[in-house]
């Protein structure tokens, strides 16, 4: 089946696979003898990490049932298939949020697990792992085990980042944060090169619970690095001009058979987005979606890039090396002729991820995105691996559809230790690539 | 807030309705076969909202049930606002055609378990001279097509009945809305490929809910339905028997 849910968010690789909808906790599974099995979530990971070719997914997309929601303690317990969009709606009049979110509201709680989530507080919060009481996980013989710190400790570990191979979460409890308005204190200040970049990290993450920036990977020389920092407080005090949500969203209905994106385009954007804030800083006071979620705005924004997709690279590199690599990096797209669309940058924190193959790690983290050119696009990334290895650094799995086995293994060297915790009939297009 | 009635409550549909009526803050009385989906059902709408909810494992093909079914109903949730039925299957056509006692229970899941319930609301509703009563047949229902024509006899069934009610009822005040969904992408439909005129069981839901408050009598879920149909039911017999439909 060539169902279009059953792709990744980048649309590379594409693959086929056997699909089975669960929609009950009690759902049996389908005859798996000779085929590998994994769950599926809402596709958003970007490469082929969600993606079984010649397998069965098991789509837990239907498994979106709350079960208890304590406004008293914030304390959350819904089926696994549950999105965090469904929770927002839940939660957030009842005066709590969620610990951490990525850029994106449409992504499963077990998903949110699987790929041990960051976001903009990363760091304040760490991972969303950090944030899971207990999850229960199915296993294809049939056993079910309630993970837990406590309980079924080292399971409960290779399961928050295990990337769905070590079974199907059920449910999962979570525990929420306190918020007082739906609404966020933002400041946006231009900096114009990586120096200051670093400079407004340093002093932002002490005040401001979110930290990000958006930078312009098309300058070069003095201007290297330069963009926008935004920095944000969920507000205490609801304003008198209270922000509303934006509601109803334009989108691409249909798949473009090319990309709108080519190095016209990709120069006005960011020119244009470099200077639409003519104050060196803008303050004000936003809702909480299109702070936390600007792209969710505009529907099935990745067929901008038509139908050979794209490749997102995102990278942790360590503090001691990670002004250069970034430099470094930066250098190497711009000699590539090459550039990324949005590129993001944001100081991790020094909390420590709960998973054995959780990507996040103390350093920079720098995210940025290639329309497919196949060749041209893999050799630039290829050279970007070497950047980064000398570096110390690795890339996100979630977003990864080309790294080589050797890197993967590199990059995580406990992924041996995590291979035992591996139910016996699970596997992944993302895994059976870098594990060769 | 409301008190509501819901059969069939562990379908695609119904649930995506009951957790929009559930947010609202209503009551509800959940009918259904299955106890462990009930439960799960249950759970998921007091979380979201819902001031209670109660649950009855029925058959709902056990039509001598169905009186006890509205008093206790009633008496759980002291009172009775809104019916929705939205229980049923799709029968096998061809199993169909090649025996008469798969035939009759799909009629009796789909038309006679629901024309015997409604027996009982439209005299419950008619006495409180108040209420809605809320079924979901079927665009399937407008006109017999010889590979759906055992379902399509069921919910035409279905909405004549309802028709017949609603001219009954308009003296005592109660809504009679027949709700005619076209494609839904359900566990029902699962066997069928998806195509631009598939619809999701949210948007059928906010259509149900939408037309139960703007007080409608029929509505086709999603809107273009009308338009398809009103072609559809325009053909000349004598060319329509020659479709492969």
């Amino acid at each position: 089946m060539s169902d279009s849910r059953y792709r990744s968010w980048g649309g590379y690789p594409r693959a086929e696979h056997e699909i089975h909808k669960l929609h009950w906790l009690t759902d049996s599974w389908p005859n798996y003898l000779n085929k590998p099995l994994l769950p599926f979530g809402n596709g958003r990971s970007y490469g082929d990490s969600c993606l079984n070719n010649d397998g069965i997914l098991l789509d837990a997309r239907g498994l979106d049932h709350f079960i208890h929601f304590d406004t008293e303690s914030g304390i959350l317990r819904c089926e696994a298939g549950v999105l965090l969009s469904e929770i927002l709606e839940l939660i957030v009049p009842k005066g709590w949020f969620l610990p951490v979110t990525p850029g994106t509201r449409f992504i499963t709680v077990g998903g949110a697990i699987a790929n041990d989530v960051h976001g903009k507080n990363h760091h304040r919060n760490g991972t969303f792992g950090r944030f899971v009481n207990q999850f229960e996980l199915q296993r294809s013989d049939g056993t079910r085990l309630v993970c837990s710190p406590p309980e079924n400790q080292e399971m409960y570990e290779a399961t928050i980042g295990g990337l769905g191979l070590t079974g199907v979460i059920l449910w999962a409890e979570l525990r929420l944060q306190k918020i007082h308005t739906p609404h966020m204190n933002v400041e946006s200040i231009r900096f114009s090169n990586l120096d200051e970049f670093f400079e407004l990290s340093e002093e932002s993450n002490d005040l401001f619970e979110y930290t990000v920036a958006w930078i312009d990977c098309l300058a070069k020389g003095d201007a290297l690095g330069r963009g926008f920092f935004i920095r944000a407080n969920h507000a205490t005090e609801l304003s008198s001009d209270p922000p509303r949500s934006p509601g109803r969203k334009p989108g691409f209905p249909v798949e473009l058979p090319f990309s709108l994106l080519n190095s016209y385009t990709l120069k006005a954007f960011n020119l244009l987005y470099y200077n639409k804030q003519f104050l060196r800083r803008w303050q004000g006071t936003q809702h909480y979606e299109p702070f936390f979620y600007p792209l969710d705005g505009i529907n099935h924004w990745n067929r901008m890039y038509g139908k050979a997709g794209f490749l997102q690279y995102q990278c942790v590199i360590p503090h001691e090396h990670g002004k250069e690599a970034v430099r470094n990096i930066l250098n190497e797209i711009s000699r590539a002729r090459s550039g990324s669309f949005l590129s993001v940058l944001k100081v991790f924190g020094d909390i420590s991820s709960p998973g054995m193959l959780s990507f996040p790690e103390p350093g920079i983290t720098l995210a940025l995105d290639f329309p497919n050119r196949y060749k041209k696009t893999f050799e630039l990334l290829d050279n970007l691996d070497i950047l980064l290895k000398n570096a110390g650094g690795r890339l996100y799995p979630a977003k990864d559809a080309r790294m080589s086995a050797d890197n993967f293994k590199h990059f995580y060297p406990n992924w041996e230790k995590f291979s035992q915790y591996i139910d016996p009939h699970f596997s992944s297009s993302f895994w059976r690539r870098v594990t060769v | 807030m409301s008190k509501i009635l819901i059969i069939g409550a562990t379908s695609t549909i119904a649930i995506a309705t009951a957790r929009l009526f559930a947010s609202e803050g209503n009551d509800l009385y959940l009918v259904a076969r299955n106890s462990e989906k009930l439960d799960i059902i249950s759970t998921d709408l007091k979380t979201r909202g819902a001031a209670s909810v109660h649950t009855k494992v029925l058959d709902m093909t056990d039509s001598e049930q169905h009186e006890d079914l509205i008093k206790e109903c009633v008496d759980a949730m002291t009172g009775l606002d809104i019916v929705l039925v939205a229980h049923g299957t799709l029968p096998d056509q061809s199993d169909c055609q090649q025996s008469w006692d798969k035939t009759y229970k799909e009629l009796d899941t789909n038309c006679l378990s629901i024309l015997s319930l409604l027996t009982s609301c439209a005299n419950y509703f008619e006495h409180e001279r108040n209420g809605t009563i809320a079924v979901i047949s079927s665009v399937a229902g407008d006109r017999g097509r010889q590979s759906n024509y055992i379902y399509g006899t069921a919910k035409g069934a279905v909405s004549i009945f309802m028709q017949g009610l609603r001219n009954r009822l308009h003296d005592s005040n109660v809504q009679v809305l027949t709700i005619k969904p076209g494609f839904v992408d359900t566990p029902m439909t699962k066997e069928f490929p998806k195509g631009p005129l598939w619809a999701k069981p949210e948007t059928i839901a906010q259509g149900i809910i939408r037309a139960i408050k703007k007080k409608k009598e029929v509505v086709y879920l999603p809107w273009f339905w009308r338009f398809i149909m009103l072609v559809i039911m325009h053909i000349p017999e004598f060319i329509f028997k020659k479709l492969k439909l």
